[in-house]
């Protein structure tokens, strides 16, 4: 191909890649290294509010922003280095906390508490993702073709389901005085509390994740069996290969690349959880990384909000995500050279 | 005689459109854009600012996040904005709203002296009605159990443990326990009935206090007669409990007092009743914060806009609103009569000593986040409440440093 075709062909996507994704993260990692204040002065104010009859005014100090002359606010910018990470890692504690032999209390601070819980999600998940796909693709597959269209509309559906709504229906399920948690009541005749257990509540966001990404999974493993080699197969069958030894050995080494590719997308996907934690309002027992970052970014009633902790928080995200994905990334490189034609 | 059926349906549907504009005493053509919170009162002053015409309002839930930015463009994305003494603090500093003076001088004739929010002598908002908590019960089961009217919280815990000995309701108690701010502010109004005071005139926490550790005793000791699953519960969650007949009392926001006696959508109309929030200790205020709600107006817009914003504002609050809408809120204008919920209220707003006005500092709104983001552990059984109230003056102090309030 010419240069110039080329060119013209992969232009477009590097100026989006550019503008979408590497100019944000370069500012956002120049922004984890610097904190920007506001100037504040301490002024006396009188403050006049109401009460249900009377006025009732009261002079305290408070602390403003100091307003230039177009009336915004002005800031310093200060490079602090890496005090931001420090702060969100709270190292300090941590060190206190192995010194004086009580690990738990690690898990109570805020950063080891959401990567402790976004570590156990992605990789119980991910097993589960990968072997439920491959199990509803091979159902799929067998089953007869009149009802193959219908069977995979059904199976998708839940893919198609906007994260957040998903998980608010199968929260209303539970939690509460649900549909689910009622019929268990009744069954059992006890008192069931779905949302005040950390445990139950981590088991349903992981079900939720399964349930809602195995039909994406299962699509792209039903696209790869159409292409197994149904040679190899037959051969397989007259070698006297039971119906699991094809399976374990053609089929799945077959899909093999699509499996890592699946994992690849599940890893990076479950590793920024952040749904989840919204719609089964977990965070009182359970938070994920993003989530951390999302909380750190929003204001306060008064305005306040730690952009440069919340940077440092998503840099330490992608870092994350960058570890996981090694492994798997290894691999599909060393293929990729083995097989250069 | 068909046609003439038809022109005097028209004419009819013509004088219904004249009456329903009649009831705004101008016609506004300048496109005016609203945004405030949910509940029913700013349902009712949006509705009436609406019959104005050209008024777009937004009625947001998450106003609180949007507003700072939203007004701080240029020009500003929303003429009037709803506000709390809790959320005008960004808006005040950083100067996105305009005094109001000259307008309420040429157009604020009907407002009572104490609908005037001033700062340092200028009117900055207008409020339009007070918000506090107070202590909701049901009257029918308190009557069939010869309870008296709690006071004091450790009445309510006594009154909580008869009825839960009764077996009438579900759960005798609840609570607005969601982690994060409906946590923190029931922690707040727990804390300062125990006098406690946030932060010291440096800016540093004081929460770690006896004041912080009362508190939280006293709300582990409600949580036992709670819904377990109380960290999810926020005021709609406690407000249909109510509704439900599943509790029987609750320290909840007198803007949910009319939803109790709404047929469509309670099963306990008429039954339930309104005192003074209680007292956290004896001789203390009640263990809540006043509140009031109102409107403002942005500064980055033309003259001629605030005025017209003004004026349909002015059309929202007016004695007409209240009357039609007269239990949706303790409204501050003139016209409104009490109803029976509202007496709560204004036993908790006229209580001696007076309960606080929430403080609206940049402070505040660290502290408010720190102990919404770090109370949930003690909760849960992580962590004991003095290791608890460490960690919310640690999460403090560290954003505090952030913000540039402390070195």
């Amino acid at each position: 191909m010419k240069f110039r075709t080329l060119a013209w062909f992969v232009g477009p996507s590097v100026v989006m890649m550019l503008l979408f994704i590497a100019f944000p993260l370069a500012s956002v990692f120049l922004q984890s290294f610097q904190i920007t204040q506001p100037v504040v002065e301490t002024v006396e104010v009188e403050t006049c509010t109401p009460g249900f009859l009377g006025q009732t005014c009261v002079t305290e100090t408070k602390t403003t922003p100091v307003l230039d002359d177009n009336g915004n606010p002005l800031t310093t910018t200060e490079w602090v280095g890496l005090l931001s990470y420090a702060r969100v890692l709270q190292l300090e504690q941590v060190g206190s906390a192995i010194a004086s032999g009580a690990w738990n209390s690690i898990l109570a601070i805020d950063f080891w508490k959401a990567l402790r819980f976004t570590l156990t999600f992605t990789l119980v998940t991910l097993p589960l993702v990968i072997g439920l796909g491959l199990a509803i693709a091979l159902a799929v597959n067998n089953a007869a073709r009149s009802i193959r269209g219908q069977i995979i509309f059904v199976s998708l559906l839940p893919f198609i389901i906007t994260p957040v709504i998903g998980a608010l229906s199968i929260r209303w399920l539970f939690y509460g005085d649900g549909i689910i948690t009622a019929l268990m009541e009744d069954m059992f005749a006890t008192d069931i509390s779905v949302a005040a257990n950390g445990w139950a509540i981590e088991l349903l966001m992981m079900f939720y994740r399964v349930w809602h990404v195995a039909p994406f999974a299962f699509v792209i493993f039903y696209a790869g069996l159409q292409t197994v080699n149904q040679d190899t197969l037959e051969s397989a069958i007259i070698d006297g290969a039971s119906r699991f030894e094809r399976l374990r050995y053609v089929v799945v080494p077959h899909l093999m690349p699509l499996i890592i590719f699946v994992a690849l997308i599940h890893l990076m996907d479950a590793y920024r959880a952040f749904e989840e934690v919204v719609g089964f309002s977990s965070q009182a027992h359970r938070i994920t990384l993003q989530w951390l970052t999302y909380d750190l970014l929003t204001p306060d009633d008064a305005g306040n909000r730690a952009i440069s902790r919340a940077s440092a928080s998503a840099m330490l995200t992608m870092i994350g995500i960058v570890v996981l994905l090694i492994p798997l990334l290894r691999r599909t490189w060393r293929d990729h050279k083995g097989s250069a034609h | 005689m068909k046609l003439k059926t038809l022109l005097m349906a028209g004419a009819v549907s013509l004088l219904a459109t004249a009456g329903a504009q009649a009831d705004c005493a101008f016609e506004n053509d300048v496109p005016i854009k609203s945004l405030s919170a949910g509940f029913e009162a700013w349902k009712a002053v949006t509705d009436a600012m609406a019959e104005c015409g050209n008024v777009e309002a937004e009625l947001d839930q998450e106003f609180r996040t949007k507003q700072p930015a939203a007004f701080a463009a240029n020009p500003s994305l929303y003429h009037i904005g709803g506000v709390s003494n809790g959320t005008v603090t960004p808006l005040l500093n950083e100067g996105t709203i305009r005094p109001l003076d000259d307008l309420v001088a040429e157009y604020g004739q009907d407002l009572a002296p104490n609908q005037l929010i001033k700062v340092d002598g200028q009117t900055m908002a207008i409020a339009m009605m007070v918000n506090t908590q107070h202590l909701m019960y049901r009257q029918d089961i308190f009557d069939e159990l010869g309870i008296e009217v709690p006071t004091t919280w450790d009445e309510v815990l006594d009154a909580a443990a008869r009825i839960e000995e009764a077996d009438v309701v579900d759960y005798p108690l609840g609570a607005t326990m969601m982690s994060g701010w409906n946590l923190a502010q029931d922690f707040n109004n727990m804390f300062l009935g125990f006098g406690g005071q946030f932060t010291d005139a440096d800016s540093m926490p004081t929460v770690n206090t006896e004041a912080g550790m009362k508190a939280l005793d006293m709300m582990k000791r409600m949580t036992e007669y709670m819904d377990p699953e109380y960290l999810v519960s926020d005021s709609t969650y406690v407000q249909q409990q109510f509704q439900q007949g599943k509790i029987a009392m609750a320290n909840l926001w007198a803007s949910r007092g009319a939803a109790m006696d709404d047929e469509a959508e309670s099963q306990v109309v008429g039954k339930v009743n309104a005192a003074a929030a209680p007292l956290a200790m004896e001789g203390g205020a009640p263990a809540t914060t006043l509140w009031w709600d109102g409107i403002v107006i942005a500064r980055n817009i033309p003259d001629e806009e605030a005025e017209a914003a003004f004026r349909v504002a002015m059309e929202g609050l007016d004695t007409e609103m209240v009357q039609a809408n007269s239990d949706d809120a303790i409204w501050l204008i003139s016209g409104y009569e009490p109803n029976r919920l509202a007496q709560g209220a204004i036993a908790t707003a006229s209580a001696d000593p007076a309960p606080q006005s929430y403080p609206s500092t940049s402070q505040m709104g660290l502290m408010h986040t720190a102990l919404g983001n770090e109370l949930p552990a003690f909760f849960t059984g992580e962590r004991d409440a003095e290791a608890t109230l460490a960690a919310v003056e640690e999460a403090y102090i560290t954003a505090a440093k952030e913000a540039g309030l402390i070195e």
